[in-house]
């Protein structure tokens, strides 16, 4: 299996601070992974040293087997950034941004200006080429650099938090547009904060927290690994909601929660035979149960459980 | 908006651009700038001519009993006052151009990355040019008459924008070490105006005091406004011409490869 970014043992401080401390990361050709982690957790300075924006401390780092470092150039050739402040010349206008894009790609001037019409129309944005891109809306400069992400057809397409600011229509845009990336083979490193956007978008997650990878799978694995199932009780009205508590703390250990003044209580379960071992004794037990409800394990609870885990190795 | 989920499949480019391809298109880029602000362009050109003409009346009639005989003096000598002072600008717009969003996205891009720089301190010719041509105009129009006619004037004008090209590397080099704009600016009020003043561009240096002399003759500032003069009257001597070139030779030698290595350094902090 060839790798299309590979890093071993990668590390970066910024003035005795280590924002990333050992990341060994290996994305598949042709994959969309997502590094998900809090603010500060060293996403960011990740993507700028593996797009040659910033030189490691420590470790390595290959870009389609080719060293960020001492071979920058051929690896600048093969990638491209979107990054989460849009990129592009205030001052010029929008079709004046994607044109020297082009030409700095090597395109010819006619041909320059063939493709930023094209990327305009396609992006909706014809009719706000002509105007300077410091008049634009946050959504609009988003698009512009992302139709100037696509222009050098990449091999690696770098997105570093590409939908934070965005409207729920861009935002599906967006993943519209991603998704279109990988169907074309486009490997993808996209980071985000977006638990939603992680499940919806990538083959596989790397967690990242206190600069370093501390978990990675596919958004099933780590639901399954990390995260339990949710089970739901609705009980009827003048139910003893504390001993319903009680039973399932003391026959299957689950912790509850109590919504809508007791009339709903909530619990992590390891497993659908726990759900329902536990709803079947309540019901031996002569309680009344008015509806109940099994929930998939969300990312939001893997978030949560690695970011706890997370905050307890930073502490150590 | 569904087109967007479907990509334009497009040929990539044949080959990368040659260093001087994406110089040129950086040219462009500054010249686009300029065309977008064409106010501030027209503004900064004439701002020189206000110079000359306070100094012309307020100094004229004391220095050469007549406006008319100061400007032959004078005329040289402001129009380097007028156009060096512009490279500070250029310095100044390079600082918060690279600290701009947009030269990440260049950095990552795979191309002959001192384009950047040399693109756009070699499009500031058009602002020299076009502030040299508004204080050379006003200068006919008070009756500067040069003794080396039109061949003078086109030297004298190529040197000044040569000599203003050289500085320009002092404040592209400033430019890229200082976090800010501003610094850039208040920096010329230390380098850039004693060496204009403490010079022969307003006076001649005949009426100072010898160790003066010696200081002001030392200043390249100094030489630059004698080989002007000269090539404006046709009356340069090989002296002038070899102080005069030399001097910005000089300073170009120095601060262009240190604004190269700045730069390249900054990429990667």
């Amino acid at each position: 299996m060839a790798y299309a970014i590979e890093t071993g043992g990668l590390r970066k401080s910024f003035g005795g601070q280590e924002a990333v401390r050992g990341v060994d990361l290996a994305v598949r050709s042709g994959e969309l992974f997502a590094l998900l982690g809090p603010n500060g957790a060293g996403k960011t300075t990740t993507i700028r040293m593996l797009t040659t924006l910033l030189k490691p401390d420590g470790g390595t780092a290959r870009v389609c087997g080719h060293d960020v470092v001492k071979e920058a150039g051929a690896v600048r050739a093969r990638i491209s950034v979107t990054g989460q402040y849009a990129a592009l010349d205030d001052a010029l206008t929008g079709r004046q941004n994607l044109a020297l894009f082009a030409g700095l790609y090597g395109y010819s001037r006619g041909e320059a200006r063939k493709i930023a019409d094209e990327l305009l129309i396609l992006f909706g944005l014809s009719e706000a080429g002509g105007r300077t891109v410091g008049t634009y809306s946050g959504g609009m400069r988003r698009r512009l650099d992302l139709a100037a992400g696509l222009l050098p057809r990449p091999e690696v397409m770098f997105l570093d938090e590409p939908t934070t600011g965005l409207d729920p229509q861009s935002r599906h845009d967006l993943w519209d547009t991603v998704r279109g990336l990988k169907r074309q083979g486009t490997t993808v490193l996209l980071t985000t904060q977006d638990l939603e956007e992680a499940d919806q978008l990538a083959d596989r997650i790397g967690f990242i927290a206190g600069g370093r990878l501390i978990a990675v799978g596919t958004p099933a694995e780590l639901k399954a690994r990390y995260g339990g199932k949710t089970l739901t009780i609705r009980l009827a009205e003048g139910t003893d909601a504390d001993g319903v508590s009680r039973l399932l703390d003391e026959r299957f250990g689950l912790e509850c929660r109590r919504e809508e003044e007791g009339r709903i209580v909530k619990a992590s379960v390891r497993n659908a035979e726990t759900a329902h071992a536990a709803v079947g004794a309540l019901l031996g037990d002569g309680t009344v149960v008015e509806d109940f409800a099994l929930d998939d394990p969300r990312l939001e609870d893997v978030y949560f459980a690695l970011n706890a885990a997370g905050a307890k190795e930073a502490a150590v | 908006m569904n087109a967007r989920a479907s990509l334009p499949v497009r040929e990539a480019a044949a080959r990368r651009p040659g260093r001087l391809a994406v110089t040129a298109l950086f040219m462009r880029r500054s010249l686009h700038h300029l065309g977008n602000n064409a106010y501030g362009f027209v503004f900064e050109a004439v701002g020189p001519v206000v110079m000359l003409l306070i100094f012309a009346f307020l100094f004229g009639g004391a220095m050469a009993g007549s406006v008319k005989a100061y400007v032959q003096f004078l005329l040289p000598g402001i129009l380097l006052l007028a156009v060096v002072p512009m490279t500070v600008t250029s310095g100044a717009t390079l600082c918060s151009d690279i600290a701009q969003g947009v030269y990440q996205r260049f950095r990552t891009m795979p191309f002959w990355q001192p384009a950047a720089v040399l693109g756009l301190i070699a499009a500031d010719g058009v602002r020299y040019l076009a502030g040299l041509a508004a204080v050379l105009g006003a200068g006919f129009a008070l009756g500067f008459r040069p003794e080396g006619g039109a061949a003078g004037t086109v030297l004298a004008a190529a040197y000044t924008v040569f000599f203003a090209y050289c500085v320009s590397w002092v404040f592209a080099w400033i430019g890229n070490i200082a976090k800010r704009p501003e610094t850039v600016s208040g920096s010329s009020m230390m380098i850039l105006y004693p060496l204009l003043f403490a010079s022969s561009v307003l006076v001649d240096t005949a009426t100072m005091p010898r160790w003066l002399q010696a200081v002001v003759n030392a200043n390249p500032i100094s030489m630059a406004v004698a080989l002007t003069r000269g090539l404006f009257h046709g009356n340069a001597g090989a002296g002038e011409l070899a102080a005069g070139i030399g001097a910005g030779l000089v300073i170009a030698a120095v601060f262009m490869p240190l604004t190269m290595r700045a730069y390249v350094r900054r990429q990667t902090a």
